[in-house]
């Protein structure tokens, strides 16, 4: 019966996503002397993964559904200096800010989307050319209209008590945006009928059109809800800071992705769990900021997310091949066969 | 005689400049296994996805049930109830049964103001429908399609179309990549399906596998329907003639008796081919 539940657990998606966080925290405690009472408490890292894991979990959307989208790394910058133009350097009303800010993300998300669905360019292609041009874009407006590559903002106090608000002095309330995301994902993508169009859509495009899934109209929104996360990031950094920087943003590419890959979602789709990129983040972040809390040097740090990344996905692959080759019949002997704990 | 459930009437294909299929005239009757031969590149392929509404024809029209009916895209013929089913069966290989078995149509029950997906419902139904058709090792909706063998696929996806209601059954060279006792599998599912009266059309190559099920057999050769007969109207080797080419074939038989003839007996040399091209 033991072996039983192990299999059913090590069969699904995020399996490889939890082991890599036991296995990163032990590693630490065992290796970098670490006070875990200490690191777990640390909203250093936490604060790390909110940030990451609002664009993570889009990211992971897309991927599931057989796109990719990189422009994020520009719409965060985006994100932050729109709001900081419009109501720090025009000193226009803050919800004018950041509907201009969240209104971008919707242009570029739309932008990548049409011209992802229109045409044959694989997307990576597509966003790679939206995150150099919205680069670019950002670079010169905010030097054109204010002379300056950062911008101050001065947020109104309701405004920091939703977006901007440092809890306990030091857990950022984006904290709070992200636990909400991942649990309203969570819902739509396990348990809802679009989160089965999704997994369809990218399984195998044709076979889930024919049955009259819109997929492209799915695809276009998830690029929009892409954006609009990342930029919606950038917002939340530019009221808690109170400016804008116009650098910044290109590390979330890498960061997103290899959170979503460590969370088991597959690089070419149809395969994926939001708890998997939930854990993939947590994984991340702890990697990237618990070194702080080591005797390891900083310097380290990523080549252990690189032997972090390669383990995971070995593992992923593995599980993953537990998981089409399980049958009812003899889940024990399997489980036992398989059972790395074991080993 | 019943009406029949799909009717082709002078059917073209061009893709372009390039002709495939010619002035196709064909009827499939509910219940009966209509068996599509012929060799690669016949045109198999491209006259099925004319009938699921992947193509549309250049000229000539369908009928279903004795009425003219176009097809703008596969959803139409889906909603007219013909169904496809490829080589490989399920197209999700990392999705349950239960879920791909529901893509599209998933059933859903409300929590609170939420519509939910209905997990226990769909894995209990896609299980119950390809149980009865004799696939009961298929017990657990949560496993993967994947993780399925060859003939189960088949078997699910055949299931899965019944239970939509499909009134027309395509299938593509279902048998091809399955081993003897798979194959079997597919074969008796074929029949459970035409005993409930579903027209089904089969593509394959292979003449055991249509002589087990067909009740009616229609061979193109080059685009063209080159025989239509029923079972029971061609011995096993006229149609296997047929398969490999038909004419073809037969050209080739007697241009093999002619050389021998003029050779005296000796079969023509490879090698002396090849050093004069
Ligand atoms: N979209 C297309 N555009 C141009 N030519 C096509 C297209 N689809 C098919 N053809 C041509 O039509 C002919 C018939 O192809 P089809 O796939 O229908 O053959 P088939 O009988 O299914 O062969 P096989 O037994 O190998 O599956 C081929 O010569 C092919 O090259
Ligand atoms: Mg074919």
């Amino acid at each position: 019966m033991y072996n039983f539940v192990v299999g059913t657990i090590l069969r699904r998606p995020e399996a490889g996503a939890a082991l890599s966080l036991i296995l990163v925290v032990l590693f630490f405690v065992l290796f970098g002397g670490v006070d875990i009472a200490n690191m777990l408490g640390a909203a250093s890292w936490v604060n790390f993964a909110a940030n990451l894991g609002i664009v993570a979990i889009p990211v992971g959307l897309l991927m599931i559904a057989g796109e990719l989208d990189i422009s994020i790394g520009a719409m965060i910058p985006a994100g932050s200096m729109t709001i900081s133009i419009l109501s720090g350097h025009y000193e226009l009303p803050i919800l004018v800010g950041m509907a201009g800010a969240l209104g971008l993300g919707v242009i570029v998300g739309l932008i990548n989307g049409l011209l992802t669905v229109r045409t044959s360019v694989p997307s990576l292609i597509i966003t790679l050319a939206t995150l150099v041009a919205m680069q670019g874009i950002v670079l010169s407006a905010s030097v054109l209209l204010t002379g300056k590559a950062s911008v101050p903002l001065a947020a109104p106090e309701w405004t920091k008590a939703i977006f901007g608000q440092l809890i306990g002095g030091s857990y950022q309330i984006i904290i709070l945006w992200w636990l909400a995301f991942v649990v309203v994902a969570w819902a739509v993508v396990h348990h809802s009928r679009f989160g089965n169009w999704l997994f369809a859509m990218g399984g195998d495009k044709e076979s889930a059109r024919n049955p009259g899934i819109p997929t492209t109209k799915m695809a276009i929104w998830l690029f929009i809800l892409s954006a609009v996360s990342a930029s919606f990031v950038g917002m939340c950094g530019a009221i808690l800071f109170n400016s804008a920087q116009v650098s910044g943003g290109m590390n979330y590419i890498f960061n997103a992705i290899v959170s979503v890959v460590v969370g088991g979602v597959l690089l070419t789709g149809g395969f994926g769990s939001i708890i998997g990129i939930f854990f993939g983040t947590l994984t991340f972040a702890v990697v990237n900021q618990g070194i702080y809390f080591t005797d390891i040097d900083r310097n380290w740090s990523s080549l252990i997310i690189g032997v972090m990344l390669l383990l995971a996905v070995l593992m992923n692959n593995s599980f993953r091949n537990l998981a089409m080759t399980y049958s009812p019949r003899k889940p024990a002997v399997k489980a036992a066969v398989t059972n790395p704990s074991k080993a | 005689m019943t009406e029949p459930v799909l009717e082709l009437r002078d059917v073209n294909k061009s893709f372009g400049p390039i002709d495939v299929l010619h002035d196709i005239n064909l009827t499939v009757k509910a219940g009966e296994v209509l068996c599509l031969l012929g060799d690669n590149g016949a045109g198999k392929s491209t006259l099925i996805k004319t009938l699921a509404g992947v193509h549309k024809p250049t000229s000539g029209q369908m009928f279903m049930d004795g009425k003219a009916v176009t097809f703008d895209k596969p959803k139409d013929a889906a909603d007219r109830g013909i169904a496809t089913v490829h080589q490989f069966g399920g197209t999700f290989p990392l999705m349950t049964i239960g879920r791909s078995f529901f893509v599209g149509v998933e059933p859903t029950r409300k929590i609170g103001p939420f519509k939910v997906f209905d997990r226990k419902t769909a894995n209990e139904t896609a299980v119950k429908a390809v149980q009865e058709f004799g696939i009961t090792r298929i017990d657990d909706g949560d496993r993967l399609i994947g993780g399925l063998s060859g003939g189960e696929r088949q078997s699910l996806a055949i299931a899965r179309a019944v239970h939509f209601g499909a009134r027309v059954l395509i299938l593509d060279e279902p048998t091809a990549a399955l081993g003897v006792k798979q194959a079997s599998h597919v074969l008796r599912i074929v029949l459970e399906a035409k005993k409930r009266g579903i027209a089904v059309i089969f593509i394959t190559h292979q003449v055991t596998h249509a002589m087990a099920v067909g009740d009616h057999f229609a061979v193109l050769i080059r685009g063209a329907v080159a025989a239509n007969f029923m079972r029971g109207e061609k011995s096993r080797e006229e149609i296997t003639d047929l398969m490999a080419g038909g004419e073809a074939l037969a050209d080739l038989d007697t241009a093999m008796e002619g050389y021998m003839e003029t050779h005296e007996g000796h079969p023509p040399q490879p090698a002396s081919r090849a050093t004069v091209a």
